[in-house]
């Protein structure tokens, strides 16, 4: 007897547990709470290794067989199909929003620009890592130019790919924009960037999971806030299945 | 005195609680990816070392399949459980807690030092009957708390690509994230057989778990350990 019911004491210590927790973390305490765990992780972050401290770079021979593509594997558009087939001749991408100096790039334009070659760690969410060398531009070069305004507190990266319906787009903040690493790659292991892989424009930013660095890029936006950009929570991922917004944890 | 410091108590039962959401939120997660690899990089399940199974969702935090939620759940825990370590071991060696009870002794080591300790939990043994603890439970204790609750942490640090930068070389430690990673898992299923044991030994004596409650008095006349 005293052997059931210390199970059946258990088991509904267990149950209770899992309705409590489902109930917090639906609450307003519970949301506000892993907000405030996930502020402090990048806090700590950039306490800890400084605002410009570098991800690990490798050798030419650490590098994996490939990397793998995930989420968007393509894009869904004639236009896109086209442009894939003549090496992206017409695609364009353009840096505004809070900037004086708006401009609008061919791929042309963004490989006579300074180039920044690294051989880094993509890590998904999901566990899994790949180690590719990429290439392009540091995305400070291209602010630089675009004159970006005081005001702007984020950069908004919007993508041609489609998911859900939805557009993907992706921010981060001015220290991860500045940061050397963060750049507009359009070569993967020494060749243009593969279709898989975000073809023909993709952002690098290294120091944090693979759904930050958008594919597909079309346009690069200086903004004051994302509140009122696609669901308001500053990315495709985050809008959608509730992400975290800083993904370096 | 008391028997369990309040330190002790408080650190147990926060501790606790950080694990069980952190282990069980860490399932939830482990299904997102079920494969575990060696080295720095790995994604192809053909380079795997194991394919994990799938973690039912009774199992899970939450108890459905959300890598969103989990993750929620393991960067809020991650606090408690790091920082509560942190403060067990200030507070272990301030208070001589390890030093008089947890170090452990060369003999302690020995076969036959152990093999007298299992000797006395058969039944009709003498253990749990005054203070201080056995070598057995000199070395168990030792190795969660000194070895795979820092394990924990730090392989947990090394697998965020955000804390890297501030300690590149505790990855290259570790062998490559991956590694981490893959050691981030044994460590999490080392705990959990630890709790499985010392939860089983503490129902079995009820009044071992009234003692890390409300600290319980030692008995007159025993030595410390």
């Amino acid at each position: 007897m005293a052997e059931i019911g210390r199970r059946s004491l258990i088991a509904g210590i267990a149950a209770l547990g899992a309705g409590g927790c489902a109930k917090f973390a639906s609450s307003e305490t519970g949301q506000s709470l892993f907000d405030a765990a996930e502020n402090w992780h990048r806090a700590s972050h950039r306490a800890l290794a400084g605002r410009q401290a570098l991800a690990p770079e490798y050798a030419p021979e650490d590098r994996s067989p490939t990397v793998k593509g995930n989420g968007s594997v393509t894009v869904d558009s004639d236009f896109y199909r086209a442009q894939l087939k003549t090496g992206f001749a017409e695609w364009r991408l353009t840096v505004g929003g809070l900037v004086d100096n708006p401009l609008t790039l061919s791929l042309a334009d963004i490989r006579a620009l300074p180039q920044r070659i690294q051989i880094t760690r993509h890590d998904c969410v999901e566990g899994w890592s790949a180690i590719g060398e990429w290439a392009g531009p540091q995305l400070s070069v291209l602010l630089d130019a675009a004159r970006i305004r005081p005001e702007a507190r984020f950069i908004l990266f919007r993508c041609a790919d489609v998911l859900y319906n939805r557009p993907y787009y992706e921010t981060i903040d001015m220290v991860d924009a500045y940061h050397p690493q963060t750049i507009i790659a359009h070569a993967l292991n020494g060749e243009p960037l593969p279709e898989k892989n975000g073809a023909p424009l993709r952002a690098r930013i290294e120091r944090q999971l693979g759904y930050k660095h958008a594919k597909y890029l079309t346009a690069i936006e200086a903004v004051a806030s994302f509140d009122d950009v696609a669901g308001g929570k500053g990315g495709f991922w985050e809008d959608l299945a509730d992400y975290q917004w800083y993904a370096g944890i | 005195m008391i028997r369990h410091a309040l330190s002790t108590r408080a650190w147990h039962w926060v501790n606790a609680a950080a694990f069980i959401v952190l282990f069980m939120s860490g399932l939830n997660i482990s299904n997102a990816h079920r494969y575990l690899y060696w080295g720095d990089y790995g994604y192809d399940p053909a380079d795997a070392w194991l394919k994990v199974m799938r973690f039912p969702g009774w199992a899970t935090l939450p108890q459905h399949y959300n890598l969103a939620a989990a993750r929620d759940w393991h960067i809020l825990a991650a606090w408690p459980f790091a920082l509560g370590l942190l403060f067990i071991w200030a507070a272990m060696l301030a208070n001589g807690h390890f030093r008089r009870d947890l170090m452990t002794r060369r003999s302690d080591w020995t076969p036959a030092g152990v093999l007298a300790s299992l000797r006395s939990h058969s039944p009709g043994g003498t253990a749990n009957t005054g203070h201080g603890y056995n070598p057995a439970q000199r070395i168990l204790y030792g190795l969660v708390l000194g070895v795979l609750l820092p394990v924990m942490v730090f392989t947990g640090l090394a697998i965020s690509p955000g804390f890297e930068p501030a300690a590149p070389w505790l990855v290259d430690l570790l062998g490559g994230r991956q590694s981490a990673r893959s050691l981030h898992f044994l460590a999490a299923w080392g705990i959990f057989g630890f709790f499985v044991i010392h939860a089983v030994l503490a129902l079995v004596q009820w009044r071992l778990i009234e003692g890390m409650v409300f600290g319980a008095r030692r008995q007159e006349g025993q030595a410390d350990g």
